[in-house]
């Protein structure tokens, strides 16, 4: 089976082909099997080579399939190769996995929409390039399918291409993106010129050889593959893009912008585990940024009213704690939290798709409220998902969540400063999580009379979908639980071999390490889900009990609250400080340099020319008698110099 | 006929000429299917003469060396490696399209447009195929003429300027390369004692330093010219907004690659000592000419202007490339030599066909194309693609290479260059979003058709070629790999180089060849001082 490897992200690529080449020939149903089919039969090779994998001893638990050489250049080699391993295992069944169930929903929500076709021919290529960029061998491989989901995402978010906001949108991402991509370039150009190969494999052997732990080298090249991780992921400084995303249709929001596009960085990051083990500061610098984006996105989810908007924020503030996770050297809970996190917040976007689909394509939260009883399938789904992010015990978001503040703790790599933030962010998750689900689905209807009668629950190629997320959400993180509750934590085994050997820190070093550690975490875990429980309370307070209380903060803290609103005004900064002066020295650049001053000189040397062609010409008389002055000056003028001489 | 399928390239179109030249000049249609037919059977040819090739032998194939000017050492001197085989195939292909591409824009003087286009394949594949310094200018030189017809009588409204201008600049530079090339004629007859032309043989005779610097500053002003290289540059927006679609389309394709080829052909391997001297110099003009280029076509408000500030941008990339001095730096160089002409080519096609339908280009004109035109808005998007280098079409193969040679070569302008990666998103998707994103609010663009068939035949190709090179250009860099070698050996004679990896070079030749070049005697200072009097 394993020989089927190249299967998983070429059958998307057929259906890209096919839906794409035949656009607008095809039936409305035939578009949908082709798309929804080819992410299934990606899905189903992806689970038999998952358990083919795991029938393997763990140590040996890698299968590499070279499809042929792609650029060679004297040592330069790159294939088309692929690896699965643990870890990509593990991505291959979150992207097929979730992208299965998003494309089914997608059939439901796109239904009124003419350009179906579109719409799945880039789903599908998508699919493609997020499983060339988690399966590929080496890192120029994986670049291709980096690039390729920028791509798609940015054809996906400008979709309703006619909205200016959308295309605007899709633009920013992608150049953000590109911000990034040249860091990773330049990340590799250091890897390829050191090691001499870009193959994972190698690049992972020859690391500790060729770098010097804690060098300059070693970090830089972490760092610069970190700025690739923060333009695809959406960590500080360039985050900017992913909340404008939200002008993609829904289901882009879920698969793309939440569930896992945007985790790539992390999955870079684990991929490089044993880079990134070489350079802790390079390490501190991944848990500092993941920490601040966490607690700096929450606040600004604050106060948004868009919901879409809240969950973008959210999905930004999340990766920061996956980040967090990879900086304190605890990558496996970073890529389980990456796990979890798909589930609930895939969930969370098909959700808010179908509220918004029931609210007749209304995005603000101010205008909702009471839909609880009116869309209960989407409702208690949601609810499900409030309670995953939040960190409720029992759900997945709980387990891994819980993980990553344990590890920000306790790891040789982590500072009680870490788990500070990321308890607060916790706190703030859960409130404006449940600011979401009062403000959307409970209180007063405050919607206008002809959408409240509009108000319908999706149609079951739709809710179903949410179920099934629903049920993952909460069991999608069983197979990670901790020590402490007496169980083997399965997904930490699992991924073992691939991070970094020796210097890996087992979480029985911990245990070993003594009671008080066990005490530690339980009693940390305490603090933390009081925490939870307190900010819902506050959040029921707010928004469903007491409004009027909220309007009274609000009031209260306007200067505050205009900046959350606001986002910091970042966006503003960058207009004022990078992209309008850009565009200002281009123009001096353009009417200036260009054409005043290298064209003046090209065209001031012609005129020159023709100027002096010109009082040359007036000697030309064509009157005797002056060349005959002339002459006799010319004669004198010998006569004298021969005279002197 | 294998032995001789060089003349048989180069001269094929010659015979549509004739041909052309027996037709009465109102009978259109025959004039313009002699041309296609000619140019597409001259296509064929190169593409059996790529099939022909050996991508594993060294040197020159196909040679043909028959004496022609015995009294001067002038030879008809052809041969082809890698480098030139694949300009040759990109220039004929390019040809057939460009000259499809006239079909129904071209209505006046026809017979002579279509003479014009033919003569230009003639003079460019010659420049490809020369060994011959002297057959290399002399077909230089015949490029320019139809050229200059092209703009000047089917061009824009200011054509005529564009057209002077063009021709000066170019004259201006190829002048100097003439006397540059006497001056090594005469250097060569007072090495060997005999007169020669011959480009193989310039590569082995020893030029003292001082000349060396003033034969390479001849001959790379003539080559930047034409790149063209910041600050040469602004001969070629004003051309390329007064051309034709064809003649944008060959300019920018074919011409400008005359430069880079001139670098790689002559100017690395003759003047090795001259090169890495002038290399920091000629590096920073390359990095300004990216950002430069980037930045200036970011605000054009002309689509076709853009296109020609970004093809400074990229052609500012292939410079860099080549003066890295190593193999991927080259190797990228040269293969995004193609992928410039496939992709400004087919960008230029695509302006074409949006100026024929609205007689204009700027942007502010469009938005919405989208809608009205969706397969042309496709076309239009994967040639974008191409433009900003996105991996798995041919763009992103030729930059990593370029951008990993000269990241080696220097960090610094590996940096710099790269962030060129960045504004080449910017601009080029910026000017996509406003003319095919958006709502339609011209009443003008509500009734545009879409791309016929026509349109189809000639961007479907170029489609095809952007993703094979993107895909498996092994083939490509195969056959670029060993001459790519070949001109690093010579290079590698200014010992301070960097050769990069893979070369082998017999040391002991080239220290040997290096202590001639060094030593006091100076066979060439003699002849110039002969030549002078």
């Amino acid at each position: 089976m394993s020989d089927y490897l190249y299967l998983i992200p070429l059958f998307p690529l057929i259906g890209f082909l096919l839906n794409g080449l035949l656009l607008g020939r095809l039936p409305r149903v035939v578009v949908n099997i082709i798309a929804c089919l080819s992410v299934a039969a990606a899905f189903i090779i992806s689970v038999l080579v998952f358990f083919e994998l795991k029938a393997l001893p763990p140590d040996v638990r890698v299968i590499e399939q070279t499809l042929f050489t792609w650029i060679p250049s004297g040592i330069l080699q790159v294939n088309f190769g692929l690896l699965l391993d643990p870890l990509s295992a593990i991505m291959i069944l979150v992207v097929t996995g979730v992208g299965l169930i998003i494309h089914i929903y997608s059939i439901g929500y796109i239904a009124h929409d003419p350009c179906f076709g579109r719409f799945f021919t880039y789903m599908n290529l998508f699919m493609f390039s997020m499983l060339t960029l988690v399966l590929a061998d080496n890192f120029l491989f994986m670049f291709v399918g980096w690039e390729g989901v920028g791509l798609c995402s940015y054809l996906l978010i400008g979709f309703w291409y006619h909205k200016k906001s959308a295309s605007d949108a899709g633009k920013k991402a992608f150049i953000v993106n590109r911000i990034g991509d040249f860091g990773f370039l330049i990340g590799m150009f250091i890897i390829f010129w050191e090691v001499g190969s870009l193959e994972f494999r190698v690049v992972m052997e020859q690391a500790p050889v060729v770098f010097i732990a804690g060098g300059s080298l070693i970090t830089t090249i972490c760092l610069l593959l970190f700025v690739g991780a923060t333009g695809k992921s959406a960590q500080i400084p360039l985050y900017v893009w992913l909340p404008d995303a939200m002008e993609g249709p829904t289901p882009v929001s879920a698969l793309i912008h939440a569930a896992t596009m945007v985790t790539a960085g992390v999955y870079m990051i684990a991929r490089t585990n044993v880079l990134y083990m070489l350079a802790p500061d390079a390490l501190m610098v991944v848990a500092i940024v993941g920490a601040v984006t966490a607690f700096f996105a929450a606040t600004i989810a604050l106060t948004q009213n868009d919901i879409k908007r809240v969950l973008a924020y959210s999905t930004v503030s999340q990766l920061g704690y996956m980040f967090l996770a990879c900086g304190v050297a605890s990558f496996s809970a970073g890529i389980f939290h990456l796990m979890t996190h798909s589930f609930f917040k895939a969930l969370l976007f098909l959700g808010a798709g179908s509220v918004i689909h029931a609210m007749s394509d209304e995005q603000d939260m101010r205008r909702m409220g009471g839909l609880g009883k009116h869309i209960k399938i989407t409702y208690i789904t949601m609810l499900v998902a409030a309670l995953t992010i939040s960190g409720i015990p029992g759900f997945s978001g709980f387990f891994s969540k819980d993980e990553i503040l344990w590890k920000s703790f306790s790891s040789q790599h982590g500072h009680p400063i870490f788990w500070v933030v990321g308890f607060v962010t916790a706190g703030l998750t859960a409130f404006y999580m449940f600011r979401l689900i009062y403000m959307t689905f409970h209180g007063k209807e405050r919607m206008d009379e002809e959408t409240r009668q509009h108000i319908h629950e999706s149609s079951k190629s739709m809710t179903i979908p949410l179920m099934v997320l629903a049920v993952l959400s909460v069991v999608g993180g069983w197979i990670g639980m901790p020590h402490i509750f007496g169980v083997s934590n399965f997904f930490e085994h699992w991924l073992e071999p691939v991070m970094a050997g020796g210097s890996y820190e087992p979480v029985s070093h911990a245990l070993a390490a003594g009671g008080g550690d066990v005490g530690m975490e339980w009693g940390l875990m305490a603090a933390s889900v009081a925490l939870v429980l307190v900010s819902i309370y506050f959040a029921r307070t707010f928004y469903k009990t007491k409004p009027q209380l909220a309007t009274a903060w609000r009031k209260k803290m306007s200067g505050l609250h205009q900046v959350l609103l606001n986002k910091y005004y970042v966006d503003e900064f960058y207009g004022a400080v990078i992209v309008r002066p850009l565009i200002v020295f281009s123009l001096f650049l353009w009417k200036v340099v260009d054409v005043i001053l290298i064209d003046g000189f090209v065209n001031g040397s012609a005129l020159v020319y023709e100027g002096v062609s010109e009082s040359l010409r007036r000697v030309q008389t064509g009157r005797l008698r002056s060349y005959a002055t002339l002459f006799v000056f010319g004669v004198v003028i010998l006569v004298a110099y021969f005279v002197m001489d | 006929m294998e032995s001789q399928i060089l003349t048989l390239v180069t001269f094929f179109p010659l015979l549509g000429i004739v041909l052309m030249l027996a037709i009465p000049k109102n009978q259109h249609d025959s004039i313009k299917s002699i041309c296609l037919i000619v140019s597409f059977i001259t296509m064929l040819l190169s593409f059996w003469m790529y099939a022909m090739f050996d991508p594993i032998a060294n040197g020159m194939q196909f040679e043909v060396d028959i004496p022609w000017i015995t009294s001067l050492g002038i030879h008809y001197h052809m041969g082809i490696d890698g480098i030139s085989l694949l300009l040759i195939v990109l220039t004929s292909v390019l040809s057939v399209l460009a000259i499809l591409s006239s079909w129904i824009s071209i209505t006046k003087a026809v017979k002579g447009y279509y003479i014009s286009m033919l003569l230009l394949e003639v003079g460019m594949i010659g420049v490809f195929c020369s060994l011959d310094l002297f057959m290399f200018y002399v077909f230089w030189e015949v490029m320019l003429v139809p050229m200059y017809f092209i703009i000047g009588l089917w061009g824009g409204p200011r054509r005529l300027y564009a057209a002077i201008k063009f021709v000066l600049f170019t004259m201006f530079g190829s002048l100097l390369m003439l006397v540059a090339i006497l001056y090594l004629v005469f250097a060569y007859q007072s090495y060997s004692g005999e007169y020669s032309f011959d480009m193989l043989k310039m590569m082995e005779l020893p030029i003292a330093y001082g000349p060396q610097l003033y034969l390479f500053g001849a001959f790379a002003l003539a080559f930047a010219i034409k790149v063209p290289l910041f600050p040469f540059h602004t001969w070629l927006p004003d051309a390329h907004v007064q051309a034709p679609t064809a003649g944008s389309v060959i300019l920018a394709g074919v011409l400008l690659k005359m430069g880079t080829y001139g670098f790689v052909r002559i100017c690395l391997p003759i003047f090795p000592e001259a090169t890495v001297a002038y290399l920091p110099y000629i590096c920073v003009l390359s990095l300004i000419a990216i950002i430069y280029g980037a930045l200036v076509a970011m605000v054009q408000k002309d689509v076709k202007s853009l296109v020609a500030f970004s093809s400074v941008s990229h052609m500012g990339f292939i410079m860099l490339g080549i003066f890295a001095l190593n193999l991927q730096g080259i190797e990228g160089a040269v293969l995004q030599m193609i992928n410039h002409g496939v992709s400004t080519g087919a960008l230029f096609l695509i302006v074409g066909m949006i100026y024929e339908r609205r007689h204009t280009r700027l942007i502010e004109e469009f938005g919405g194309l989208a809608k009205v035109m969706p397969v042309f808005a496709t076309f239009f998007m994967i040639t974008t693609l191409s433009s900003i280098g996105l991996p798995l079409t041919n763009g992103f193969v030729g930059e990593f290479l370029i951008l990993l040679g000269a990241f080696k070569a220097n960090t610094v302008y590996g940096i710099i260059a790269a962030s060129g990666v960045i504004l080449s998103a910017c601009y080029m998707l910026w000017m996509y979003q406003r003319v095919i994103f958006g709502k339609v609010t011209k009443p003008e663009n509500e009734k545009l058709k879409d791309v016929n068939w026509r349109e189809k035949l000639i961007l479907i190709p170029l489609v095809l070629i952007i993703f094979w090179i993107g895909v498996y250009p092994k083939p490509l860099l195969d056959r670029i790999e060993p001459a790519v070698k070949q001109v690093l050996t010579y290079v590698s004679k200014a010992t301070t180089v960097n050769i990069g990896e893979g070369i082998q070079i017999d040391q002991a030749r080239t220290t040997d060849e290096v202590e001639i070049i060094l030593g006091e005697v100076d066979p060439v200072k003699v002849g110039s001082e002969g030549m002078e009097e």
